[in-house]
């Protein structure tokens, strides 16, 4: 085993998501534990070109037609052969649907050590939390090499930037496909791009009826920005898919994000976790929400409302 | 016949304070209360939809934890056709590992020939149970699955990537899908049905044996956030926070 | 001296006429009752059975009560009159038949003053009769109100009963247009017309013709009317008796009945008419549609899918349409519920009971509405946010989905510490109840409610985390399993508490716990709203008020409380003795409007409406002269106003109170 710290680099048509350079802020600092290289590992066909700007000490690149787009099962074969041969110190996988659809997998078919949900590397800690970010863990690094799940949230995606690795191709074997990518379907069109947006009101469960998101609405006109929502609001139908806003949603940045009514699961998080402010109203104290807010009142969510209206229309 | 299998396990109730073991390592189970994972219960409720657009038959497999026999009676009361309890030492809880192994030992003899589960639970320290379950089973594993269909021996998949994107995958049976969201809220069951359900349907006991919990991860601390890492709270009533609300969003240039 | 003649002006050529009379008469009779039994039978052949046959003392009187005298009927003035007006005219008009033919076969004693007593009656009925017609006609021609059916079949029934009762005035004109006796005057209405004929100049035979004429025609009207009865829209002068005598008289208006059982023991949930008890099936023969129900809803007013009249009409056409397929055992009948009744409409309904109240013939349709959503419930057609609060119920004890450990935190800083029931004697238990638990907004409320005891000295406790949501609307959504879990929960923890009286400040936790809950181990035990122990504290004095605080206030009746348990005076006198003076809305007491959060509603999608109901009620109270406040007695209000009053924009003009806050602001 060497003391390199591997980092999945996860892309989809094309692009390079954020969690891969949340991933290689934290191999760094992990890195600088364990006296190893930063390595990217990028896989897919005519897509070099993706390493360019990894903050990456190096990056191995496995080339295979079937690794074009991501399927779990061609990734897992390519995968498991580079970790097996090279044994690094530790590999991190994104938290996310490309990610645990490998990692898991990889844990049990190699014999390797899982953490879930690794938030940061703290002095040479993996730290990691559960419960929907209401419990915290530390793990060591173990004696054989370390599979890591990450979630955003840590590190910044620009910390993992700003880099160019040289490229060397690695032979990958993906043999025995059992899951084959069909066709990608476009979300619905948004009526409003809440990525674009200055101001998001941002409503979760709390919201407790279709009807009360007109509140929202006039809040959000007032203030000149969009209504945007967690899972809970879009399952109900009360607001259209693009309009979500986490893992499965957008990922927004805006000047402003009031959350009002969202506890803040890890889910939710990732998606706004780089808003400039973050303003959270819940009326449980213990919520989540209020840990990465920086505004926060523990509040009944209707009665707030009201007089914010009443405050805006004054102002 | 397509034999759908889904385990399921508890989680702890987020709606309760948690609180960490004298151990320092593991959550105090004294206090908690254990509900079914919610991902799972998407799991159930996709399994029996299948069932109802193009037949088949439904097993639902959990561990032996308390409370887990309403989990199971609810599942018989939507409509799943086998009810399995694996007994063995789950009460204290144990790793994923551990748990996708008992569940693979089940299902080998079992032979399902699709398994749905959640795509994750709220206490995985260790990754979620599909990938191992699969691995155990030597099946294909896919997560983040918000619906599918049955095509011959193939499942089409409808997987979430973030944006709202959707990637449509088709997966060659038997496979393992962790599920995201079924294609239905998970329908209401009213609690006289699951009480009538005690009375006519029972419970598979399977022994689990003795637990294999090699391969799962050793904390070496847990601990509540911290709470220097908190917003600052704004005081007041209603009125005077709005008031504050609106300084902020001056200060910030949103207004 | 003047004696009844039996068949004046009638030839026996023919025979004895009585033999006509009677002949017609018992063939009309017997046709009819053949025609109403085809229809009655359906009631049991459809239905399932249930015991309405006890307590036959008590349903006489209701049937005089509410078929005779017809008290509910003239609850409403205008159409009280009219129908009483028409009504007890028939029954007059009845009697004396009835009497003539005793003068006749077994005791004569139609002669002399007993005699011009009778005719005068008779006459003066025929008059307000006249006098009921002429208001029906302007009611359902001119006034044409929303809520009647204006339907051919009731023209028809009031032609038919009008031509009747001409008839036999024409008859009686004629004979005293021939006889013109000394005594004429005592038949007012008859000397009148009999002018007409006098004046025509007309010989008596020609008029004894006539008479005949008209004789014969009012007879054969008569057989006619009474032939056509059981199909028209004079089968309530059946059926409406016997749905007043069958009237709900084994539990009170605040106790549901249990999940009915097959002889097999297996639950019926009400989807199909053979589900609905005979009773039920009665229910709908006998609405008259009138629509009084129509108006009392608050559903309705709302602009939602229900309209009870329609509801109760629609369980009606569907025995008309469908009883011979049910009994032909061929199953094709239609469902009741989602084909013949929506879902909406069934959800629709806040359980307030106005329209049982209204209801001049006692038709149930709230417990007919809850034995559909029973059915709906099991399987599985709820709403995402009934599913949502019905799950938090369950795992939980509370629609919040809060910790059963966070229900008492409101009282965490209460000195000193309120007591827990279950751990020391306390004289009163205060069963909180979810929304003055748990709601953010009511934490002032329940802990003025708190203060207010412990400054009256009151020994009480609660029960802590042992309390769990009373059930009372989880029961009217239809979740009967949830209900009886929840009710065995609150058990478990009253059992275990030492106490005498049970307090609550929620109307609907106090008609569950007061009319629903076994009587335990415990012993019995005393259920009182807090209006009522308050009322109690100020008349013994354990209350005391320093000033007297001089608002003008307006109060609502919480359906829980007033319609389904008659407690209308104690806030009342507790408003008042906090030197408030009371202007009653309209709509108070027994026509209280419901705020649209009762029976579950509060829990559910609000769906497509016009007007909340809360806002309609707090535009009523806003209309009134110079009223503060809006003053109620039951948690959830204080919720639904205080919203309403936001909504509606009448925040300057008036303020929602919770009784506490008055007897608080006035100690």
């Amino acid at each position: 085993m060497n003391n390199d710290i591997y980092v999945v680099i996860e892309h989809v048509r094309e692009q390079v998501a954020d969690i891969s350079y949340i991933m290689l802020a934290a191999a760094r600092d992990l890195a600088q534990e364990t006296g190893g290289e930063v390595v990217g590992i990028l896989l897919g066909q005519d897509a070099d070109g993706l390493a360019g700007d990894l903050a990456a000490d190096k990056v191995l690149y496995g080339e295979d037609p079937a690794l074009a787009e991501f399927t779990s099962d061609a990734y897992q074969n390519a995968l498991a052969g580079l970790i097996r041969e090279n044994a690094p110190r530790a590999v991190f996988f994104g938290s996310t649907t490309i990610g645990t659809d490998v990692a898991g997998v990889l844990s049990a078919r190699l014999g390797l050590p899982l953490v879930s949900s690794c938030l940061k590397i703290d002095d040479g800690m993996i730290v990691s939390q559960i419960c929907g970010g209401k419990i915290m863990t530390e793990s060591n690094l173990a004696d054989t090499t370390t599979l890591i799940t990450m979630i955003p949230g840590g590190y910044k995606p620009e910390e993992g930037q700003g880099g160019s690795p040289e490229v060397t191709p690695v032979a990958v074997d993906v043999a025995d496909l059992r899951v084959a990518l069909k066709e990608y379907i476009e979300p619905e069109v948004a009526d409003v791009d809440i990525t674009q947006e200055d101001v998001l009101i941002a409503i979760g469960r709390g919201i407790q009826t279709e009807d009360n998101i007109e509140l929202a609405e006039e809040l959000a006109e007032l203030l000149g920005g969009a209504v945007c929502a967690s899972r809970p609001v879009v399952d109900q139908g009360w607001l259209p898919t693009p309009r979500m806003v986490g893992k499965s949603g957008q990922l927004v940045k805006p000047k402003l994000y009031l959350a009002l009514g969202i506890s803040g699961a890890p889910e939710h998080v990732e998606g706004m976790a780089e808003a400039e402010n973050i303003i959270a109203v819940n009326i449980d104290p213990g919520a989540p929400i209020f840990d990465i807010a920086k505004y926060g009142a523990e509040v009944d969510l209707f009665d707030l409302i009201d007089y914010l209206l009443e405050a805006l229309e004054d102002a | 016949m397509t034999h759908i299998m889904v385990p399921v396990k508890l989680v702890p109730d987020l709606v309760e304070e948690l609180e960490i073991a004298d151990s320092g390592t593991a959550l105090d189970m004294t206090w908690l209360r254990l509900i079914i994972n919610e991902f799972d219960d998407h799991a159930i409720e996709q399994a029996i939809l299948l069932k109802e657009r193009s037949g088949g038959e439904v097993t639902v497999i959990a561990p032996d934890q308390e409370g887990m026999d309403d989990v199971l009676f609810t599942a018989a009361a939507k409509g799943a056709d086998r009810i399995i309890k694996l007994i063995g030492d789950f009460e204290e809880g144990t790793n994923n590992h551990a748990l996708a192994r008992a569940f693979a030992d089940a299902a080998k003899d079992a032979g399902p020939d699709l398994i749905l589960t959640g795509v994750q639970g709220n206490d995985d320290l260790d990754g979620s149970v599909g990938p191992y379950l699969a691995e155990y089973l030597g099946m294909t594993y896919v997560g983040y699955v918000a619906g599918l269909s049955l095509e011959g021996d193939k499942a089409i998949v409808q997987k979430e990537y973030p944006g709202g994107l959707i990637a449509e995958m088709e997966v060659s049976l038997p496979a393992v899908l962790g599920i995201q969201a079924a294609e239905e809220p998970p329908r209401y069951v009213a609690v006289s049905k699951v009480r009538q359900m005690m009375k006519e349907a029972s419970i598979d006991e399977v022994d689990a044996g003795d637990l294999d919990t090699s391969g799962g991860l050793e904390v070496s601390s847990m601990y509540l956030p911290e709470a220097a890492e908190r917003a600052e709270m704004l005081e007041g009533d209603e009125e005077e926070i709005a008031a504050k609300l609106v300084e902020i969003f001056k200060e910030i240039g949103v207004m | 001296m003047p004696e009844r003649v039996n068949y004046w002006g009638i030839p026996h050529d023919w025979g004895a006429p009585e033999l006509y009379v009677y002949t017609i008469m018992f063939g009309a009779a017997l046709i009819m009752l053949y025609r109403f039994y085809l229809r009655a039978s359906l009631w049991w052949k459809v239905g399932r059975p249930e015991a309405r046959w006890d307590k036959l003392h008590i349903r006489i009187w209701k049937l005089i009560q509410y078929a005779i005298v017809q008290t509910k009927v003239l609850n409403q003035r205008y159409p009280g009159v009219m129908h009483v007006a028409i009504a007890w005219a028939y029954f007059i008009f009845f009697l004396g038949t009835a009497l003539t033919t005793i003068h006749e076969r077994f005791f004569k004693f139609l002669f002399g003053n007993v005699l011009f007593a009778y005719k005068f009656v008779l006459d003066v009925f025929t008059i307000i009769f006249l006098v009921g017609v002429g208001m029906a006609i302007y009611r359902r021609y001119s006034q044409k109100p929303k809520r009647l059916t204006l339907d051919p079949g009731f023209t028809f029934s009031l032609v038919m009963i009008t031509v009747i009762v001409l008839g036999g005035l024409l008859t009686e004109s004629f004979r005293l247009a021939v006889e013109q006796p000394a005594w004429a005057w005592s038949s007012p209405a008859g000397w009148i017309v009999a002018q007409l004929w006098i004046a025509t100049g007309a010989s008596d035979a020609v008029l004894t013709n006539w008479h005949l004429v008209a004789w014969i025609f009012h007879l054969l009207t008569v057989a006619g009317t009474i032939i056509a009865l059981p199909v028209g829209t004079l089968l309530h002068v059946l059926t409406g008796p016997l749905n007043a005598f069958f009237a709900k008289l084994d539990r009170p208006t605040g106790e549901l009945a249990p999940i009915p059982l097959t002889p097999d023991g297996d639950q019926i949930y009400a989807s199909k008419l053979s589900d609905l008890s005979w009773k039920q099936l009665l229910d709908g023969d006998a609405c008259t549609e009138c629509g009084r129900c129509q108006d009392a809803c608050p559903a309705h007013a709302a602009g939602t899918p229900l309209n009870p009249k329609e509801l109760i009409l629609s369980v009606r056409d569907a025995l008309r349409a469908d009883a011979a397929a049910v009994m032909g055992g061929n199953g094709d009948a239609p469902d009741l519920v989602g084909e013949k009744i929506a879902e909406e409409v069934l959800w629709s309904c806040t359980t307030c009971g106005a329209c049982v109240e209204a209801c001049p013939v006692l038709v149930e349709h709230v417990d007919t509405i809850v034995d559909m959503r029973r059915h709906l419930v099991i399987e599985g057609a709820v709403d995402a946010e009934l599913q949502t609060a019905l799950s938090n119920l369950g795992r939980y004890g509370n629609s919040f989905g809060k910790s059963d450990r966070m229900r008492a935190r409101w009282a965490k800083g209460v000195d000193p510490k309120v007591k827990d029931a279950g751990r020391e004697q306390v004289e009163y238990l205060w069963f909180v109840g979810d929304y003055a638990s748990y709601s953010p907004t009511l934490t002032g409320i329940t802990l003025k409610t708190a203060d207010v005891f412990q400054k009256a000295d009151l020994d009480f406790g609660i029960l802590y985390k042992g309390e769990n949501h009373s059930g009372n609307d989880v029961r009217r959504v239809g979740e009967e399993g949830l209900f009886e879990m929840l009710v065995e929960k609150n058990l478990k923890a009253l059992s275990r508490s030492k106490f005498e009286t049970i307090v609550t400040t929620d109307p609907h936790s106090y008609n569950t716990l007061k009319h629903e809950y076994p009587a335990n181990g415990n012993g019995e035990w005393k259920v009182m709203h807090y209006s009522e122990l308050l009322d109690q504290m100020i008349a013994s004095g354990q209350i005391k008020f320093s000033k007297k605080l001089g608002y003008k206030v307006t109060y609502h009746d919480p359906c829980y409380l007033g319609r389904y348990n008659g407690v209308y005076d104690a806030p009342r006198r507790v408003i008042e003795a906090t030197g408030c003076e009371i202007v009653e809305m309209p709509r108070n007491r027994e026509d209280g409007f419901c705020c649209g959060a009762g029976g579950g509603r509060i829990w559910m999608e609000e769906g497509e409406i016009e007007e909340r109901p809360s806002e309609s009620r707090i535009n009523e109270a806003v209309a009134l002269d110079g009223v503060d406040a809006f003053v109620v007695a039951c948690p959830k209000d204080v919720t639904m106003y205080a919203d309403a009053v936001k909504t509606t924009g009448q925040e300057e003009k008036i303020i929602v109170k919770d009784l506490i806050e008055l007897v608080h602001e006035a100690m």
